[in-house]
């Protein structure tokens, strides 16, 4: 298969083509690592768990943005066309910088606000129907797929993005969090949720199934209460 | 160079468990948390199956304290052990106040399962991404607090000790190339095991043992390296884990007959026997003909279609969610091919309970130290919890060992020397590091794997020593500092052949067969010579090797039956 890669080295960006064997089962990641193991060691592009759940090596494979390691080969005819993620700056060919991504997660205070005695803790109650409100945001893996396509991000960089209010939602969703209408502020700022213009992507392409659109409308109504 | 009071190499479980502790008891010392990657993106969040803790009255610390002593094949040192279960309940706690969304109860207590080798049901879950979740909790707690600093994506490559004192340590900023200085009164290393040895494994593609090697060849003793723990159950082929708590909630090994083999060996735990004892079965019904063959290789099957959609949806959703996404194949519907997949190195710097390395002002936690708590065989769930327990420790140790350090004299020429070590004299041939890698993989897969034996682990000794000398013509094909791969992966591979050699020689030396290291030519366990910890000690030559006894209170070593 021909993986067509965009490479960035030395502010020079250039279009590079290499030719992998693909067995069977092999993933796009594998492939990655063909390369750099066989023909070109400094490809440099990130990569940690191989099972989808480290965020690392979310790059654009034909145009849309999927994590390498959960990219099946098969899925893909004679050529494959590779590039690093929309909306992040890039350090060298599919390796972007995350500081600012999560700088914006940071700011949405993603912890439990509560009162709780660090040497003496207790064992808080939380019954599996208050879990399963906020569970399914807690899966996020920070991959940056969803910042990549949001329109919004892509104009204005200060906004929020997509994963941050995620990690807002989930927080104000839990039965033992005190910190919801700090947070609240926070999104309800010019670059927090009205900065959202409902394009939907980030649900399209988030690789847990996470939907953020979702968590920026509850977000909203949160907000408005 | 950046100054800092505490030095912390490692970005996973232990490591962060160490930074909440100082930040959360004095605001005013700086910590620099130091890793190769992004908190996020550490081998930590691949643990599944849980934590280890006793929280109801059924359970007891004594009880704890035993199963895991039981499953090292007395090889903890159970001072070690007993201080340890003690911790494990308020460091649960503490994860669920930070809001950790561990399983529920209906009652909305704690949830416990089912765990290899634990008598009763004492792990705690948060579904089959305990790790993930515990490693997020820790890291967004960590953004709390104003004197904790992340330097993701710094590559460590070297400490600096003057006088058996800790200074700091080099590192190499991947994003510009650039090596940094880290000056430190103290140093805690949390950098994780050394998986990637092996070519079948459960770990993520940066786990090769770095932290262990670096602090081996300052003259740090490694301990018990030649314990590999073999899981079970590794998704064929890519090695995946598929956690444990599959057995623990049910689910069923069988071979190509459809027989639950395991009623055989460990006819009163059946699959939920330790892992040791697991593996090794699987691997007698593999070479004695009784596994499937598939396209790649034999395998058995984990076979979970009678828990119903229900419960795996619950209980084991990413399980599924990989079967699926990698094999194209619903655990609801069809049982999964697996076969043993190395997945956890018990031995690691050598500390004392405490955390403390014979360095002062070195202190190592987590899965890169060998306390030791789990001796010859880990217990499933024993090892994140450890990361808690002995994580703290090691922040508090590096607190308390600060106090009475005024400030480091800095040797000028340690920057200079390491600069050119590793820009001038790494790389200049032409042997590509990565080939020399996958020859190291076959030669673990091969000769330190399940089944050892004597002239299979000299061959693998021979093999290294080839390895070592291909490695000093190693070649980096890549001139430009920026995201290194090339640099990294060759510094990498350095590590991992000291380490090799070490795991290796270990295992030649080690004439019986304790836990997790079998030897087909001695298959006995000999307390009366071998009850002892091995040390391996740094030399040009290679290493050299002490022994040191085992620490018992409670509980004289039995035979070991499940």
């Amino acid at each position: 298969m021909k993986f067509v890669i965009r490479r960035f080295k030395d502010d020079k960006s250039f279009w590079q083509s290499f030719e992998v064997p693909v067995k069977k089962g092999m993933t796009l990641l594998d492939g990655l690592f063909y390369i750099r193991e066989n023909i070109d060691p400094s490809l440099a592009f990130r990569a940690s768990c191989r099972m989808g759940i480290c965020g690392s090596c979310a790059v654009k494979v034909n145009g849309r943005p999927r994590l390498a390691c959960e990219t099946q080969l098969s899925k893909f005819k004679k050529e494959i066309k590779i590039e690093p993620l929309d909306n992040f700056r890039v350090i060298r060919d599919l390796v972007t910088e995350f500081e600012g991504f999560f700088a914006k997660h940071k700011k949405v205070k993603p912890y439990l606000i509560a009162n709780t005695d660090y040497e003496n803790p207790i064992e808080q109650l939380q019954t599996p129907e208050e879990l399963k409100k906020y569970y399914i945001f807690t899966l996020c893996i920070k991959c940056g797929s969803c910042l990549s396509v949001c329109p919004s991000s892509a104009t204005l960089e200060s906004s929020l993005g997509p994963a941050a209010l995620v990690s807002a939602y989930r927080f104000n969703a839990d039965s033992r969090d005190r910190g919801k209408e700090e947070r609240l502020k926070i999104v309800s700022e010019s670059f927090g949720v009205w900065r959202c213009h409902s394009a939907m992507e980030c649900s399209e392409v988030c690789p847990k199934q996470i939907e953020p659109a979702k968590a920026i409308q509850l977000l909203r109504r949160e907000t408005l209460r | 160079m950046i100054d800092c009071d505490i030095a912390i190499v490692g970005a996973g479980l232990a490591g962060m468990r160490a930074a909440v502790t100082i930040a959360e008891k004095n605001s005013k010392v700086s910590v620099a948390i130091i890793a190769k990657t992004y908190p996020i993106r550490c081998h930590s969040v691949c643990a599944e199956g849980g934590s280890a803790a006793v929280l109801r009255k059924e359970d007891s610390f004594d009880l704890h304290a035993w199963d895991t002593v039981k499953g090292s094949d007395f090889l903890a040192d159970q001072d070690a052990v007993e201080f340890f279960v003690r911790e494990c309940p308020k460091e649960i706690l503490r994860l669920e106040n930070w809001g950790c969304p561990w399983s529920r109860n209906p009652d909305g207590t704690i949830a416990q399962r089912a765990f290899g080798g634990h008598s009763v049901n004492r792990t705690v879950f948060a579904a089959d991404r305990t790790g993930f979740h515990e490693v997020h909790t820790l890291y967004e707690r960590l953004l709390k607090y104003d004197n904790v600093e992340f330097f993701s994506e710094y590559f460590l490559t070297n400490l600096a000790i003057e006088d058996n004192r800790i200074q700091g340590l080099s590192a190499i900023e991947l994003k510009t190339g650039n090596l940094v200085f880290f000056k430190a009164k103290a140093v805690i290393l949390a950098t994780g095991g050394a998986g990637r040895l092996y070519g079948f494994t459960t770990y993520s593609h940066q786990v090769t043992g770095d932290g262990m090697a670096i602090a081996y060849r300052c003259g740090v003793p490694l301990k018990d390296m030649e314990f590999m723990q073999f899981h079970p159950t590794g998704l064929v082929p890519s090695g995946i884990l598929m956690t444990e708590a599959c057995r623990g909630e049910g689910g069923y090994l069988r071979n190509k007959f459809g027989e639950r083999f395991m009623q055989k060996y460990a006819p009163e735990k059946m699959e939920l026997a330790p892992r040791d004892v697991v593996a090794r079965a699987m691997w007698k019904e593999i070479i004695e003909g009784r596994a499937f063959e598939g396209e790649h290789g034999p395998y058995l099957a984990l076979d979970l279609t009678h828990l119903g959609e229900e419960k795996i949806e619950q209980r084991l959703p990413m399980i599924r969610e990989a079967a699926i996404k990698f094999l194209d194949i619903d655990p609801v519907e069809e049982p999964l091919p697996v076969k043993p997949v190395q997945h956890y190195t018990m031995g690691g710097i050598h500390t004392n309970m405490f955390t403390e390395t014979p360095v002062k002002g070195l202190f190592a936690a987590g899965e890169c130290a060998c306390v030791s708590i789990h001796g010859a065989n880990r217990l499933g769930s024993n090892s994140t919890v450890e990361c808690l327990v002995f994580g703290r420790v090691a922040g508090e140790m590096a607190l308390k060992y600060i106090e009475n350090v005024k400030d480091v004299k800095i040797n000028q020429e340690f920057l200079k020397e390491e600069e050119k070590r590793i820009f001038d004299k790494i790389g200049k041939g032409n042997e590509n590091p990565h080939t020399i890698k996958r020859e190291l993989n076959e030669t673990m897969d091969k000769h330190l794997w399940i089944f050892r034996n004597g002239d299979g682990l000299k061959e693998a000794i021979r093999k290294i020593e080839e390895l070592k000398e291909r490695y000093s013509q190693a070649s980096i094909a890549d001139d430009c500092r920026k995201f290194n791969v090339a640099l990294l992966s060759t510094l990498e591979v350095g590590y991992m052949l000291d380490l090799a050699e070490v795991v290796a020689m270990g295992a030649l030396l080690r004439t019986e067969s304790r836990g997790a290291h079998y030897r087909l030519d001695y298959p006995e366990r000999n307390d009366k010579q071998w009850l002892v910890h091995t040390l391996a000690y740094y030399t040009r030559e290679g290493p050299r090797f002490e022994y040191l006894p085992v620490t018992i209170t409670k509980w004289k070593p039995v035979e070991r039956k499940y």
